[in-house]
């Protein structure tokens, strides 16, 4: 296939399940019909997944308070203080 | 170096430690007179060989103390309490001074080792115990006046820019977790629970038994479990050594809190009050050291901030 644009030949390429095809001279993409469509589907479902963390089997959320230290995702739900030791604080009034 | 009450406990606990007369062979102790664990104006405690002696503060009431260490003594909390030796003294300074068998702290160095569960399991068996078979009249627990003393005590160490978080976190906690009114509950608590606050007991086959009487009495056994709670809240304590903590605890049928469900609507006013005493007592020692906060001490400051932003809807109703 030519490309409509500049005459160069497309070439054709899957992304996630998706036929599409690029144009190797001025690397200008064709899609098909409900192409776009299903491109946007799948952007879509990855944005919703990627930020939070699934949660780790076994280690059931704590419930905290409303004022409590907002956690991050980690290993075992773990709060990143391993590093300080084991506070002194915890040994006194 | 050393003070006067300090030289006194010496004397004191090796005088227990040799009753029965003999050369001193503490464990390398006896060219040391003392080996001093403490020496706060509440608690100076200073151990020869296998006795401690501890003076207690100079306003204690000595019939509340009296009425502590029977409760520490009484069978009913053989397993829960390190018992008293039957000695008791008084510093020239009028410090009552009381002894006890030495036994082995949990180590700071060690995190993986500490006894969590442990922990929740003697609180468990603590606040378990029918208190109309203890001496009496039971005092109150106080753990609230600790809290105001910690409030006062930072207001009376000059200006700090974190002061008025810790402030407005205190103001909104109800009367009685500020010692302004009688607290509700009615079990023995502890009342200064932390991990300084066990031994193993050195009678018998070595397990862990809580120790410092001063501040128990009749009161909420939430108390017992809230500086653990806030140190979890805070960030302080790994969330999985929180749930070892309270699933022992529950697991053991401990009162403070429901056998399960969400434990914060029992939790939340000790744990707020704890984090305000936590925070004070940091402002004020890092004011008097001239410091700055440490890490942990400023994610304590951190949770009075957002406790002190806390929309009104969050904040639990005041219970009288």
């Amino acid at each position: 296939m030519q490309c409509p644009k500049c005459g160069a030949p497309m070439h054709t390429y899957n992304r996630n399940g998706v036929q599409i095809e690029q144009c190797s001279g001025c690397r200008g993409i064709f899609l098909d019909y409900g192409e776009l469509e299903s491109l946007t589907r799948l952007e879509s479902q990855w944005s919703q997944q990627a930020p939070p963390a699934p949660p780790q089997q076994g280690y059931p959320v704590a419930p905290a308070p409303a004022w409590g230290a907002p956690r991050h995702g980690g290993h075992h739900g773990h709060h990143g203080h391993h590093n300080r030791g084991f506070g002194r604080m915890l040994f006194s009034s | 170096m050393s003070t006067p009450t300090v030289r006194a406990l010496g004397r004191f606990a090796s005088a227990e430690a040799h009753r029965n007369g003999g050369p001193c062979l503490c464990e390398g102790l006896a060219d040391t007179p003392a080996h001093v664990l403490a020496d706060r104006p509440d608690a100076t405690v200073v151990r020869h060989g296998p006795v401690v002696a501890k003076a207690h503060a100079a306003d204690t009431d000595p019939g509340e103390l009296s009425v502590r260490a029977g409760v520490a003594a009484h069978p009913a909390l053989a397993h829960v309490l390190l018992a008293p030796l039957t000695r008791s003294a008084v510093t020239a300074d009028g410090r009552p001074v009381t002894f006890w068998p030495y036994g082995l702290p949990v180590d700071p160095r060690a995190p993986r080792d500490a006894p969590w569960e442990a922990t929740a399991t003697l609180l468990a068996a603590l606040h378990a115990v029918p208190t109309d078979v203890l001496p009496g009249p039971l005092p109150p627990m106080r753990g609230p006046l600790k809290a105001a003393r910690a409030v006062e005590r930072m207001r009376g160490a000059g200006e700090h820019p974190d002061a008025r978080a810790v402030e407005a976190a205190w103001a909104a906690l109800p009367a009685w977790a500020r010692a302004e009114s009688p607290a509700p509950g009615r079990s023995l608590c502890h009342g200064d629970l932390h991990l300084g606050q066990l031994v193993r007991d050195p009678g018998g086959d070595g397990s862990w038994r809580l120790i410092d009487i001063d501040d128990m009495g009749e009161g909420d056994p939430a108390w017992d479990l809230a500086r653990p709670a806030a140190w979890f809240a805070c960030g302080l304590l790994a969330p999985d050594d929180w749930t070892r903590f309270l699933g022992a605890y529950r697991a053991a049928g401990g009162a403070a809190v429901p056998a399960e469900g969400d434990p914060w609507p029992a939790l939340d006013v000790p744990a707020r009050a704890l984090t305000v005493q936590t925070a004070a007592l940091a402002i004020a020692k890092s004011v008097a050291e001239h410091r700055e906060l440490d890490a942990d001490e400023r994610d304590v400051i951190d949770a009075c901030a957002r406790i002190a932003h806390l929309p009104d809807e969050l904040t639990p109703a005041p219970t009288k």
